[in-house]
């Protein structure tokens, strides 16, 4: 592939993920944080080079909660990028700190086993990420690349109509 | 030996508007027994995560004093946390853990720090400071180290009491987080 075709083929993966963060910012988040997922790989990539984005790895997914929860009450609008098998590992403090203290936190979440064609390791979370999220009665977004920014609109909304977490779930391909 | 509930009324009576977060159990209880104030964040649930609610705090208000009262078994369950404060490193943050060997909530299961070095864990992530309280509680060492350029830490060895006799936190999570944020001044 010569170099001008490859650029071609990045530009619309890049542009696409951009558009998410630049979404984000637009809509006042100011604090970043989360855990690799190879579905929102463009996004972290993203968000870790921009020097006027605050973006905090954090070592684990419920430590990633954490975080946000304390940015939070120290006066941010805060948003995490994670895997939905990470999610699982966060539905603690989800329950025990987000919903009783009511703080809004946004979360975008790479979907691994959306399908059964992804890795054994992703099939149950895969094929359970969105019955969790009913059972704690967390609202959720299934976008598509086009509707994902009036649904991240309405996500946001709710987020801060609720002052909950919300969960905008990306699927392979949306973003990249 | 020291006992939990005078290390957290000492720390408490040095403090000005420093903003507070307190690991759940008996350390929120006795926090809030010792002296209530709207710069408590007590974490009443979320086990291990007052040290990365800490972070966050002090990350985003960095020229405010951050104290956490954190726990060895809240620690240990997330130890990874000390590696973010240390990647992060913010100058304003002292981590403060009340060891006393035990899941003292919980009916006093031993925890694992009777034979894991928990402050040299933290030397080895990399905080600033790292001191350890043993014996009896030095006053010159808590002025100290809560005066300090961090991330700092602190390791006080407390007795294994059985069950305290501090009341829960009367106040609801919301009402706890509202005046909390009202305190940073974001509310």
């Amino acid at each position: 592939m010569s170099s001008v075709a490859q650029e071609a083929a990045a530009a619309p993966l890049a542009q696409v993920s951009s558009t998410l963060l630049d979404l984000l910012l637009d809509a006042g988040f100011d604090f970043f944080s989360g855990v690799p997922d190879s579905t929102l790989r463009t996004l972290l990539a993203e968000a870790e080079a921009r020097p006027d984005v605050q973006y905090v790895p954090a070592v684990s997914e419920h430590v990633a909660v954490g975080l946000a929860a304390g940015a939070y009450l120290g006066g941010r609008r805060t948003a995490l990028f994670l895997q939905n098998t990470g999610l699982a590992l966060a539905i603690n403090p989800l329950a025990t700190l987000i919903a009783i203290y009511r703080l809004p936190l946004l979360l975008i979440v790479g979907w691994r086993g959306a399908d059964a064609t992804d890795s054994p390791e992703h099939r149950v979370i895969g094929a359970t990420t969105l019955p969790l999220l009913e059972a704690l009665r967390i609202p959720y977004f299934v976008p598509d690349a086009e509707t994902l920014p009036n649904d991240l609109a309405d996500a946001i909304a709710i987020m801060d109509a609720e002052r909950s977490a919300v969960v905008v779930v990306i699927r392979p391909g949306v973003l990249a | 030996m020291i006992h939990r509930a005078d290390a957290i009324a000492a720390i408490l009576a040095r403090l000005g508007d420093a903003l507070v977060v307190t690991a759940n159990g008996w350390i929120s209880r006795e926090a809030c027994a010792a002296r209530d104030r709207p710069e408590n964040f007590y974490m009443l649930g979320s086990m291990g995560l007052a040290s990365s609610i800490g972070l966050g705090l002090a990350l985003t208000n960095p020229t405010r004093r951050v104290v956490v009262l954190d726990g060895d078994g809240n620690l240990l369950m997330a130890l990874g946390t000390l590696a973010m404060i240390a990647d992060q490193r913010p100058g304003n943050l002292v981590h403060v853990v009340l060891d006393n060997e035990r899941y003292g909530s919980t009916g006093g299961q031993r925890s694992l720090s009777a034979h894991v070095d928990l402050a040299a864990l933290a030397h080895a992530a990399g905080y600033a400071h790292v001191r350890l309280i043993h014996g009896l509680l030095d006053g010159g060492v808590l002025d100290e180290i809560l005066a300090s350029h961090g991330p700092s830490f602190l390791l006080i060895k407390v007795a294994p009491t059985a069950d305290g006799d501090a009341p829960r936190v009367p106040h609801e999570p919301e009402a706890i987080a509202r005046r909390f944020r009202a305190a940073v001044g974001s509310a």
